[in-house]
């Protein structure tokens, strides 16, 4: 039997068979976006009219007898990373001040197709560097559970709106936790698929060989959903893998029964105890619902955080090489183009993207690939066989997402190591290209949500989903006890 | 000129070295990673779009004739193709969409091979790799100079054009070498049909290592590589030039320094464009948004497949077709015909038609009008030079029917012979015409009669030439010479 269908699933499913107007779904999700973000700040553009004229358009194809898509009528917010055809793209960032992209990212042209409404873009740190979503030009979002903390980041814009229950659906990209991360913060699903499931044509990339886009729901079923929705080859993007999406709804009432579950010291090592302790709790439910779980250590992922913070740095200082003034976005003139170049980077830069592009650059530089760059590849390649060791004991490994719950707005921002370690246990699935998912999973203390993070192998959605689907079954009812 | 690979050198007791970087415009129909149309000479930035712009998001894809273009020259250049990878190669320039250019760096697609120049010389190729072209910089102002200039403007119409860059080992040991092994590769390049090796376009650049060392060294001196040699002669007198000046530098006491000249065709000097020091650090890493390039066994031997003759087999078939020893011109004018691609006109004509006569219609009268050549037919052309041959049209007829057949595009040569009124002489008619000059130049019949050789063929050829004029042209040259030979002999 079929999980209950989540807030996306059921929408959809109302409208397909007429018994709601997608006008009258999105016009409420419009109006709670409206009246909830002044204070939260999730949202950089809402796109009222473009949405309203999609949800009529839904209305018109459910009329005329035609299946208007697996999303019908769902309000789906994206991350402001993700190329929207004549809207404003900006990255959270100055200097893509008013350029309007020419194309929608594949990702976007799937979700219209599947009848999905896009109502606006969402805040994040800039060009997705960071854990907080501080680093924006416009301003942090806060964390609808608690409004003095930060929603996580980078993609706290979209996992803030769907925490708020404004949209039920909303993409972010995670390069090193940045969909897991937010989602455990603000208590939602949150899931990075493997690398090359989701085209990466439209994201405006950050670190090519790490960024993925993934779903935020509220349910592990809507993430299923919407992960089917954008999943599958792209001729755009060389990177995408040449199969079909994963059949992913499928998967989540196959259960825990006999499941080989890992838990995994180094995603728990470092974590605070409440966190600790939540995360042993879902080990236990497991248990109880059938599964074989047992301890595992895999050193190398120790190594993880450091590679990362100079392979993703020497990835970006060559892909925002572009933004450069000469074509697009912001232009701070000069006498000659090399003055211009400087100019408009040091006006429409932040500084975390400074300090990135200087640390990868550095790290690329003639005399220190070997020792930086060369030696990062190296531990990637560990952390790879690490994970391969891991997975021919284990089906899934469990963990904890994020070190501590959210922190409160301003609390990290001067100190950028600290702000890195948020991103201890989410990192490694980057390097590896595995699939990882945040499940909330209880409450601190002080009732901020707490999640955990269940990795699977490559390709290994459907695991993943299933083992994902029964945990959820087994949290605590939201705002319950731990 | 003859040209040679190991010519002696001319700057004394100093022996030139020079390595050539040749880079090759692919002409695909596409750019190399998008579906933009590749065509030079259009409205400036009309073939664009959001991946050779490099907008945030887009991603690149490889377009799949440019490799097999790049392994057609592998293969032509006797290269190892081996499965290769691309890198980012990062330096800011604003004719530069993403400011990193995708090439391919230390596992490029074609690895060792060799060229061969005609005079049997082989040339050692280091690589021939794939690479994005850039877009194009106008600066407005200041004679065109960007630091001075008013205001640039970019055409990214070129950004994304595919490049092959052809490395040679430092093998060439003369200017004239180094064009000799340019206009080899030229050939090559057209002759894969990967190219169309205009120099003049820039579908074709050339970047030149230069050193000098004694004569007898085995050591490689202080080179410098000399940039904007946009023509076979801006090779040649750069090549000249700057061994020249490393020689003045060296016997001065002084020392070569490593750095990036630039040829002023104009000066007709290379000045320093940059040192050693102020080389850019490219920060070449492999370029994540692509994946391994490992064209499968069959796709290489559908490639080789493909490849015709190259042009040092289509000379050696021009030089068969002759027999025996060619003369320095006809060895010129197999040169010539192959590489402008006019040889099938000769292997057509000849046999039946001697092969020295089609190479001489080929290698003069097709190959000063290459355009209009390509689009002639060869049967066209076999038929004139048989015509010819059979002493059916003299020399000077037979060329203007061929101009009409190019002006024409092909045509039945008999046919346009008659329009011309070049109907052949009869051997009475002929013989008459000549006894009317030989009686109405006594003098000169004297002489030709006198026995001194000389002054026989001097008078010979003028006689023959009254003969012409007499018949307008109508008459067979060889069949006069045998006709005054033979009066001649009659006489005595």
């Amino acid at each position: 039997m079929s999980p209950t269908p989540g807030p996306a699933g059921a929408t959809a499913e109302a409208v397909r068979t007429g018994g709601r107007s997608a006008r009258s779904v999105v016009e409420e999700a419009l109006a709670a976006i409206a009246a909830a973000d002044g204070p939260l700040h999730a949202f950089l553009d809402v796109h009222a009219d473009a949405a309203a004229a999609d949800a009529a358009a839904v209305d018109a194809a459910v009329e005329q007898g035609r299946d208007p898509g697996p999303l019908a009528g769902v309000p789906v917010a994206l991350k402001d990373n993700l190329c929207t055809r004549g809207r404003p793209t900006t990255c959270s960032s100055r200097i893509l001040e008013g350029w309007r992209p020419p194309y929608d990212a594949t990702v976007v042209t799937r979700l219209r197709e599947a009848g999905a409404v896009v109502v606006g873009k969402t805040n994040m740190d800039e060009f997705a560097m960071g854990s907080s979503t501080e680093n924006s030009s416009t301003g942090p979002t806060r964390n609808p559970r608690d409004p003095s903390r930060v929603p996580g980041g980078s993609s706290g814009g979209s996992a803030a709106a769907v925490a708020a229950g404004v949209v039920p659906l909303a993409l972010g990209s995670d390069t090193g936790g940045s969909i897991r991360q937010p989602a455990a913060f603000c208590g939602v699903v949150g899931m990075k698929p493997t690398y090359g499931v989701v085209s990466r044509y439209g994201l405006v990339a950050f670190a090519s060989s790490l960024d993925q886009i993934g779903p935020f729901a509220t349910t592990v079923g809507d993430a299923a959903l919407l992960l089917e929705v954008i999943a599958g080859h792209d001729p755009c993007d060389s990177t995408s893998l040449d199969r079909p999406a994963p059949d992913v709804t499928a998967a989540l009432d196959d259960g825990v029964e006999g499941l080989r579950v890992g838990l995994c010291q180094e995603l728990l090592d470092e974590g605070d105890a409440e966190v600790v302790g939540r995360v042993r709790a879902a080990a236990e439910a497991l248990a109880g619902a059938g599964a074989k779980v047992d301890e595992v250590s895999l050193p190398e992922l120790r190594l993880g955080l450091p590679a990362y913070y100079l392979l993703a740095p020497a990835e970006a200082s060559s892909n925002l090489a572009r933004y450069d003034g000469v074509r697009y976005g912001l232009r701070v003139d000069a006498p000659d183009a090399e003055a211009m170049n400087t100019a408009t980077r040091t006006a429409g830069f932040g500084a975390e993207v400074k300090r990135r592009i200087m640390l990868g650059t550095y790290a690329l530089s003639a005399g220190y690939y070997d020792a930086y760059y060369g030696k990062a590849q190296r531990v990637r390649t560990l952390v790879i066989e690490a994970f391969g060791r891991a997975y021919e004991s284990f089906d899934v490994l469990l963990g904890a997402t994020t070190p501590s719950t959210a922190f409160p707005i301003g609390a990290k921002v001067d100190d950028p190591w600290s702000m890195y370690l948020s991103d201890l246990f989410t990192v490694p699935s980057n390097l590896s290209g595995h699939p990882a998912m945040n499940v909330p999973f209880g409450a601190d203390g002080e009732g901020l949500p707490i999640g955990v993070q269940l990795l699977a192998p490559a390709l290994g959605e459907r695991v993943l989903f299933a083992a994902a689907s029964a945990l959820e079954s087994l949290a605590p009812a939201p705002g319950g006890a731990s | 000129m003859t040209e040679t690979a190991l010519a002696p050198p001319e700057t004394g007791a100093w022996e030139t070295v020079i390595g050539l970087e040749v880079h090759a415009e692919l002409q695909t129909a596409t750019k190399l990673f998008c579906s933009c149309r590749n065509a030079f000479g259009d409205e400036p930035n009309t073939n664009v779009c959001p991946v050779c712009l490099g907008l945030p998001g887009s991603l690149p894809v490889l377009n799949r004739e440019a490799v097999t273009f790049a392994m057609r020259i592998g293969t032509a250049l006797h290269c190892e193709i081996r499965p290769s990878i691309f890198h980012r190669k990062n330096y800011f320039y604003p004719d530069m969409p993403k400011d990193y250019q995708i090439s391919q760096y230390d596992e490029p697609i074609n690895v060792g091979g060799w060229l061969e120049l005609p005079d049997g010389e082989r040339v050692g190729i280091v690589r021939a790799h794939l690479e994005e072209d850039t877009g194009k910089t106008s600066h407005l102002g200041e004679g065109g100079r960007i630091h001075a200039a008013d205001e640039s403007l970019v055409d990214y119409n070129r950004a994304g054009v595919p490049l092959v860059e052809i490395v040679s080992e430092p093998d060439l040991r003369s200017a004239a070498a180094a064009r000799a092994y340019v206009t080899e590769l030229r050939g090559l390049l057209i002759a894969t049909g990967v190219s169309d090796g205009r120099m003049e376009e820039g579908s074709l650049r050339v970047d030149a290592n230069v050193s000098v060392r004694p004569v007898g060294s085995s050591a490689f001196g202080t080179r410098c590589e000399v940039k904007n040699l946009n023509s076979l002669r801006s090779l040649g007198r750069a090549v000249e030039h700057e061994a020249a000046r490393q020689v003045a530098l060296l016997e001065a006491g002084g020392a070569v320094t490593q750095e990036t000249r630039h040829w002023d065709e104009e000066a007709g000097r290379t000045v320093p464009l940059r040192s050693k020091e102020e080389a850019f650090d490219y920060r070449y890493f492999p370029e994540p948004d692509l994946v391994l390039l490992e064209p499968d066994e069959a796709w290489q031997r559908e490639v080789a497949a493909s490849i015709g003759p190259l042009p040092a087999a289509r000379r050696a078939r021009l030089a068969e077709l002759l027999g025996g020893e060619a003369t320095e011109s006809q060895l010129e004018q197999i040169r010539s015909v192959v590489e402008q691609g006019l040889d099938h006109f000769v292997t057509e004509a000849s046999p039946p038609a001697p092969a020295a006569l089609a190479l001489a219609r080929a290698g003069n009268e097709l190959a000063a009008e290459p355009e209009a050549a390509t689009s002639l037919d060869p049967a066209a052309f076999a038929g004139l030079v048989a015509l010819e041959a059979g002493g059916e049209l003299s020399a000077t007829q037979s060329k203007k029917v061929l101009a009409r057949l190019l002006a024409d595009g092909g045509g039945d040569p008999l046919a346009v012979a008659a329009e011309l009124g070049f109907e052949a002489l009869g051997d009475d008619a002929l013989a008459a015409a000549v006894a009317e000059v030989v009686v109405a130049n006594p003098d000169e019949w004297a002489e030709y009669c006198s026995g001194d050789e000389k002054l026989q063929k001097q008078k010979g050829g003028w006689l023959a030439g009254q003969v012409m004029r007499a018949t307008k042209g109508q008459a067979d040259g060889k069949a006069v010479d045998e006709e005054l030979r033979r009066l001649r002999a009659a006489q005595g």
